[in-house]
């Protein structure tokens, strides 16, 4: 069990890292969502993985982490308003800049800038 | 219980409460009592942490269990001497730049009180919390708030320099939380106090995963505190915010700053066995080099702003050079430094403000234009901010300066910390003689109309100015009180303190 769950949080953690190096504010957006969906998972495992264990007092041989349950929620609460909050301002750049590139402006090739400079010149 | 009792959670309280109710009817809406709201709330916010200080001083460290749930179970708030003097600090910072905004920055955008309320909550929040997922916690309330601050006023430049700023902190927020599962996981609690303990006592096996988890976190502080390769979010975002917003923002790195002493500085200090002082070899040459790198920036800056920015860079990386002594000389030293360094950084946005303002279309760039209508006071104010960012007496740069440079007499690397400093020192004096005197004298052609500076504004610069000379005066018992504070800092955490006792 340990080990799925380790690779399924590994695996999207990369792809969520692969997503926010990309230069665009939407695909930036969904690597976040990727990687807070991942650290929710990676946080609930941070106690300890217990099957059939239960965090009330007198109802379970076995006792689950309460801790990290009520940090997920804290965390998953908080990433909920962050993303929110950069879904919005992706937009808003949009709006201002005209492109969804975070420099506002679309990275020109240097081989195609150069030839463009040496026409203009 | 009486009110006293529940005094360590008042600066946060009162700047939540009072931001709650900006939003409700009697003030919602109305600009002219919501600015007479908040400065009461400002001034009772300090009067509180005043009371706080004089407390922490005589009975000692106060902690506050929240809804008395013991630590570590429940999360405590530890209010010790340096995190309620920097709580301090930020109110009065707080207060200058809420002043100053009252004089029409507010009206820029719509939330702008409530907002900064929210924001002053999360700041004093982050100084006073006692456990590391709660200090997440109070990062992301004043992150969210300062995210909408910064834009406040709109405009293409704010957009663009707000996009790096957000989507870089949301990174960080979430590499926070993977480096507080991975703490949670190996040392099974979050509590400072407690954090401290379990750190000496590692098993082999976990080691690496501690290092990682702790070293992880020196990365997301580095980031709120501009450290070398992560600070270059810092000139465009502080330069573009609005004066008011820019200048409460200069604490922000402090947030980083104090978090690094807390975590590198006593829980993986001295005494943390196998893992002593594990961030000192990342900090000390990444801090020169954000003092180099800051220095090249106020070389190469072309507005006061920008200029000012850089300033702000090069603060930071004095200080974190001194953190990465890791002494107690050198932190109750660099505390003093860290207060000034807010309050000049502060005071020179807000001056910046006005200067851009009175020179029309030239703004605050370095270059001839229009002369400005009425100098002497902006003037006067500028030259005084300077001699203080610079560390010429009789100001309280000096007196920072040289309590840094004399607490380091005996250490390590010292030749590197004072050639930086000083040369740092140095650059600043050209830098910012030339930018007087490109902003004040080279003028052609008609004067500017006049447009005379509301009395707000001029009041908030005159609060923050203030502040130096008053260092400097009370500089005996401040010294003192920062010398206690580091004391309380590496010793008072093995202290039976209430919390301990319940283990």
């Amino acid at each position: 069990m340990e080990a799925i769950y380790a690779a399924c949080v590994g695996l999207m953690t990369a792809c969520g890292i692969f997503m926010m190096l990309r230069g665009h504010t939407f695909t930036l957006v969904m690597g976040l969502l990727m990687c807070s969906y991942a650290v929710n998972l990676f946080l609930f495992a941070s106690g300890g993985l217990t099957l059939d264990g239960a965090v009330i007092l007198g109802q379970s041989q076995q006792y689950a982490d309460p801790l990290p349950q009520a940090l997920v929620l804290t965390a998953i609460v908080i990433g909920f308003a962050m993303t929110a909050f950069a879904v919005i301002l992706a937009m808003r750049g949009r709006a201002d800049m005209g492109n969804d590139h975070v420099d506002g402006e679309e990275p020109q090739d240097p081989l195609t800038r150069n030839l463009a400079q040496k026409e203009v010149k | 219980m009486n009110l006293l009792n529940h005094l360590p959670v008042l600066p946060v309280l009162i700047p939540f409460i009072s931001a709650i109710l900006l939003l409700l009817p009697p003030l919602r809406g109305q600009l002219g009592r919501q600015r007479i709201a908040v400065i009461i709330a400002h001034l009772l916010s300090i009067g509180t942490t005043v009371w706080l200080l004089l407390t922490v001083q005589s009975d000692g460290i106060q902690v506050y269990a929240l809804g008395n749930w013991q630590a570590p179970f429940g999360i405590a708030f530890i209010a010790d001497l340096m995190a309620v003097m920097i709580v301090l600090l930020t109110g009065v910072l707080a207060l200058a730049a809420h002043l100053y905004a009252c004089a029409g920055d507010d009206v820029k955008g719509s939330f702008f009180h409530p907002i900064f309320m929210f924001q002053v909550m999360g700041i004093n929040g982050a100084f006073l919390t006692g456990d590391a997922f709660n200090m997440f916690v109070f990062f992301e309330i004043l992150l969210i708030a300062s995210y909408a601050l910064m834009i406040h006023g709109g405009g293409k430049q704010r957009t663009q320099a707000n996009l790096h700023y957000v989507f870089l902190n949301l990174i960080g927020s979430t590499l926070f939380l993977f480096a507080l599962g991975t703490l949670y996981g190996t040392l099974g609690t979050l509590n400072f106090v407690d954090m401290a303990r379990a750190v000496s006592d590692v098993s082999p096996e976990n080691l690496p995963l501690v290092k990682a988890g702790g070293l992880l976190l020196l990365a997301i502080f580095g980031l709120k505190a501009a450290l070398l390769p992560l600070h270059f979010w810092l000139p465009r975002t502080y330069s573009a915010a609005t004066p008011a917003v820019a200048a409460l923002f200069a604490v922000m790195t402090k947030v980083g700053i104090y978090s690094i002493w807390r975590i590198h500085g006593v829980i993986f200090g001295v005494n943390a066995g196998e893992l002593a002082n594990m961030a000192q070899p990342w900090l000390w040459p990444l801090a020169f080099m954000t003092l180099a790198l800051g220095c090249l920036g106020i070389l190469a800056s072309q507005g006061l702003r920008t200029l000012v920015a850089n300033l702000i860079i090069v603060s930071v990386g004095t200080l974190l050079m001194a953190v990465a002594f890791n002494t107690e000389q050198t932190t109750a030293a660099a505390l003093y430094y860290l207060i000034h360094s807010t309050l000049v950084g502060g005071a020179l946005f807000l001056i910046a403000g006005v200067i851009v303002e009175m020179r029309g279309k030239a703004e605050d760039r370095f270059v001839t234009a229009r002369k400005m209508a009425n100098p002497a006071f902006i003037g006067i104010c500028f030259f005084i901010a300077a001699l203080a960012v610079i560390g010429m007496p009789p100001f309280s740069g000096f007196v920072g300066k040289a309590l840094l440079l004399k607490s380091t007499v005996a250490e390590d690397h010292v030749a590197w910390f004072w050639s930086g400093l000083l040369i740092a020192g140095l650059i600043s004096l050209v830098t910012l003689a030339r930018a007087g005197t490109t902003l004040f004298w080279r003028d052609q052609g008609t004067p500017s109309p006049a447009e005379p500076v509301a009395i707000q504004k001029k009041a908030a610069i005159a609060l923050l100015l203030l502040c130096f000379p008053l260092l400097v005066v009370f500089g005996g018992p401040i010294t003192e009180m920062t010398e206690q504070a580091a004391n309380q800092l590496y010793h008072g955490i093995q202290l039976p303190m209430g919390v301990n006792n319940e283990y």
